[in-house]
């Protein structure tokens, strides 16, 4: 429930009186406003700035540090008022959470200051607000990655407990852990260049043979431009196999981008000594010994830059895309009229209209080259339209692209997308438990409220002071407000999940009751049912609870001590079969061995419902209507 | 609470406040909803109109303004601030005749008058008020007399507040029963409408309801 609309809860409970001529049950009791104060200003000195504040909106989050009795230790007595040695800034917004229900991130706070008053606080970051979550979480994420690349520069030490395999995959990714990696890596450096400078130099002409014909070094030399050619392709086999023996997940090396290019790097080599010196597929051994030089681009492996320029044409995909959309219109449409234009003229080069593309590309990117050029006047006039607009077109979107280098280089390579899916989902996920903690309060109070309740009958205080203090008084008339609602229609409030076992149960009328006793002579031991007491909801005085909530059957003692109190006891209807079953396995533990040991009966008429699963006995029960029975030990 | 009616409230704030408000002179038509901004009566009128002392009044405003910082609730506020009471179910219908009971002057909108007013005669009115009021809530055309077909209004609306998730699970025909047996109880002479006569008297026989009218004593 937000804090805002605390104060309207008189107005809530006041307009409950709908409810009540139509009820047919009684209304359950008010809680009661033990120690009634007035509502009193106090005096929050936090290191010399006085915060004043109503006691009550204090009070509205009670599992803070100012909420609760946390606060008594910072009480001085002489000057009346509460002291608190923090940040006076900081403070402001923490106490403006408390009033407005909304916590902001002031955004020239430093954020680790923020959050360690947050934590002395007692209040958790997650509930800050959504106009300030964005700014907060990126902040905080900043300052991890900070962190981290401080820490991972001073990481030097091996992990003791690495595998071979990960030893190498590391090795791989960072030269700079270990010599052999470095030296692994400026040998492929070197490689690749040599590889590259290779296939350059194989097509220069390198002097003429004795037949006056220039040759290319690469026909002189055959025998010697092979072997470099297979001592490269072997290294970087041997590397690629390496690196795909040391990932972590092969399949994902395989389809990276890097692994693809190594690929393709190597493969012409192969497929060239596999084909053999045919003349038909020379031509396409020709075009194969063109992707060598993709070669060049292993170098991305060794240039951070490299890849982040691939990354931002990568993401600028779309930017291009329209550019080079525009462009293919102009040009089209230049080079219709251009190829029009030109038709009169005799001697042109406008052949047709996919020629005058060649035109109008060299003339829109102001090349210019002078191959073709327009005769008659209206070409001219056309052809400097042409150009003007080349200017324009080209222009246009060109910033877009290298504001969008610009930026992505500063963010290096933060993938935005991926991250605003996880702030999505994770804000849709908070939202969503915000909504389910209100309602789960009601249902686990309502277990509390019924020790409560008992408590009272046998005034004992400190047990009662013990167990409502979890609840503040604005819960427990909220959950007062509840209650009514269910006493007025006759149903009750559960969970989701119960909702659909007792769903399932309706169809299951039939169902022999299993044997309580499975889990009660089980039960007898104190941690068994401290666990479950903790985990289930128990139901309900509607006293046809379905039975196969585990918890009903714990009807043993606890050890002395254990304040921790054991679970509802229900009594089904004494017609139910299961009953009779129950009454005879179940006398003994509860025959308590404690003396501490009180029960309080609250009686409740119920609608006639059978469910033949209702179990949890009763050791002396002497009424015959549903009743609850609730021990505390 | 005085009319909406711009000059009319500029003189009458004058009148009561003798102070000027800013806002009722900004001729700017476009933010005039933004900037509607109504004041309640002073303190002691109100406190001689209802039954609170001083000190609760303040609370009732602050919590009030805290909510509704132009100083009235329109039916939209009003269901969001009431649904935040009930996350399980859909309390909106509920809130709607709430909403109705509350604006008894009907336009539209509850002023902190109207709902002081309400709040005084439900916690520390007679029992006759209450259930006066509780008759008025229920007729929902004002014309003196439940039908059936209101009364299961009603009755829907307050089984709407459980939700889905309720234990037994809610049949449909829940909310009708339970109008057959509140006609049982109350319609006096079986003519298929309780008048507020035979309302005040089945209640008024009714142990249960008595005592569940005690509640409201102690909400403030």
């Amino acid at each position: 429930m937000a804090a805002g609309v605390a104060a309207w809860l008189p107005f809530a409970r006041a307009a409950a009186i709908g409810w009540m001529p139509v009820a047919n049950l009684p209304m359950p009791v008010a809680p009661t406003e033990k120690n009634k104060r007035q509502d009193e200003l106090i005096i929050l000195n936090v290191s010399g700035r006085r915060f004043q504040t109503w006691r009550n909106t204090l009070d509205r989050y009670p599992d803070t540090l100012l909420g609760s009795s946390e606060k008594e230790f910072f009480y001085n007595e002489e000057t009346k008022e509460y002291f608190f040695d923090r940040d006076p800034d900081v403070f402001r917004s923490v106490l403006n959470f408390y009033r407005t229900g909304k916590l902001h991130y002031p955004r020239y706070e430093c954020i680790s200051s923020y959050d360690e008053e947050l934590a002395f606080f007692g209040i958790l970051p997650e509930i800050i607000g959504d106009c300030c979550y964005e700014e907060y979480k990126d902040r905080k994420r900043e300052n991890a990655e900070r962190l981290m690349d401080d820490q991972e520069d001073n990481k030097d030490a091996k992990l003791p407990n690495m595998t071979f395999r990960e030893t190498m995959w590391r090795a791989f990714e960072n030269p700079h852990t270990s010599t052999m990696a470095l030296v692994f890596y400026y040998v492929t450096g070197f490689f690749i260049a040599v590889s590259v400078i290779t296939n350059v130099v194989e097509t220069v002409p390198c002097g003429s043979s004795p037949n006056m014909k220039e040759v290319p070094c690469g026909e002189r030399y055959t025998v010697a431009f092979f072997c470099m050619d297979t001592a490269c392709v072997m290294i970087f086999t041997v590397e690629y196999l390496m690196r795909l023996f040391a990932a972590p997940s092969r399949y994902r090396f395989m389809r990276s981008v890097m692994s693809i290019i190594d690929v393709v790097a190597i493969l012409p080599y192969y497929i060239g000594l596999v084909m053999t010196d045919n003349e038909d597929v020379s031509g396409a051994f020709v075009t194969l010994r063109v992707f060598r030089v993709f070669r060049i681009f292993k170098f991305s492996r060794h240039s951070q830059g490299l890849r982040i320029l691939g990354y931002t044409l990568k993401s600028c995909a779309s930017e291009l895309g329209f550019l080079l959309f525009s462009l293919t219109m102009a040009i089209i449409i230049f080079a219709t009229v251009m190829f029009y234009a030109e038709k009169g003229s005799s001697s042109s080069k406008f052949t047709s209209i996919p020629a005058s593309f060649w035109y109008t590309i060299v003339t829109m990117t102001t090349l210019g080259y002078g191959d073709m050029v327009p005769k008659t006047i209206a070409g001219k006039i056309f052809g400097s339209i042409c150009s003007l607009s080349g200017v324009l077109v080209i222009a246009l979107p060109v910033p877009v692209i290298v504001s969008n280098f610009s930026r992505i280089y500063h963010q290096n390579q933060r993938a935005d997308k991926r991250r605003a899916q996880k702030v999505q989902k994770a804000r849709l996920a908070r939202i969503r438990i915000s909504k389910t903690g209100s309602s789960n309060a009601f249902l686990h109070s309502k277990r509390n409220g019924l020790f409560n309740e008992a408590l009272e009958f046998t005034s004992s205080t400190e047990e009662e002071q013990r167990l409502n203090k979890s609840t503040s008084l604005l819960e427990s008339q909220h959950h007062h407000l509840l209650h009514c609602l269910e006493k007025t229609t006759n149903h009750e409030f559960v969970d989701e999940q119960y909702y659909q076992q007792s769903y399932l149960d309706a169809g299951l009328q039939n169902y022999p009751s299993r044997s309580p006793s499975l889990s009660s002579q089980d039960g007898v031991t104190g941690t068994c049912c401290t666990r479950r007491s903790k985990k289930h909801h128990s139901p309900l005085p509607n006293a046809s609870a379905p039975a196969h909530l585990q918890p009903l059957k714990h009807t043993h003692t606890h050890q002395q001590g254990l304040q921790e109190l054991s679970t509802i006891h229900i009594q089904p209807l004494s017609t139910s079969r299961s009953s009779l079953n129950m009454r005879v396995d179940e006398q003994a533990p509860l025959n308590c061995q404690s003396s501490q040991i009180t029960t309080a009966i609250i009686s409740i008429p119920t609608p006639p419902v059978t469910t033949p699963e209702g179990d949890a006995p009763l050791p002396a029960g002497p009424t015959h209507q549903n009743v609850v029975k609730v021990s505390a030990l | 609470m005085k009319a909406k009616n711009r000059d009319q409230s500029l003189s009458d704030s004058r009148e009561l406040d003798g102070s000027y408000d800013q806002l009722t002179d900004s001729v700017e038509d476009d933010f005039e909803l933004s900037t509607v901004c109504h004041r309640p009566e002073s303190m002691d009128k109100l406190q001689e109109q209802t039954k609170f002392t001083k000190k609760e009044l303040q609370v009732l405003y602050r919590g009030f303004k805290n909510e509704c910082p132009s100083g009235v609730v329109n039916e939209e506020s009003f269901k969001t601030i009431y649904s935040q009471f009930f996350p399980q179910g859909d309390s909106s219908m509920y809130a709607h005749f709430l909403f109705e009971a509350f604006d008894t002057n009907k336009n539209g909108s509850v002023s902190f008058e109207d709902f002081v007013f309400g709040l005084s005669i439900i916690l520390r009115g007679t029992i006759n008020d209450r259930l006066n009021w509780a008759f008025n809530l229920y007729d929902l055309n004002k014309d003196g007399c439940i039908t059936k077909e209101e009364m299961l209004d009603i009755m829907k609306s307050i089984y709407d507040m459980m939700g889905k998730y309720t234990y037994p699970t809610m049949q449909d025909d829940a909310p009708r029963e339970h109008v057959e047996s509140f006609f049982q109880k109350m319609d006096r002479n079986k003519d298929g409408v309780v008048t507020i006569e035979e309302f005040i008297e089945s209640c008024k026989k009714d142990e249960n309801i008595m005592q569940s009218m005690q509640l409201f004593d102690n909400v403030i």
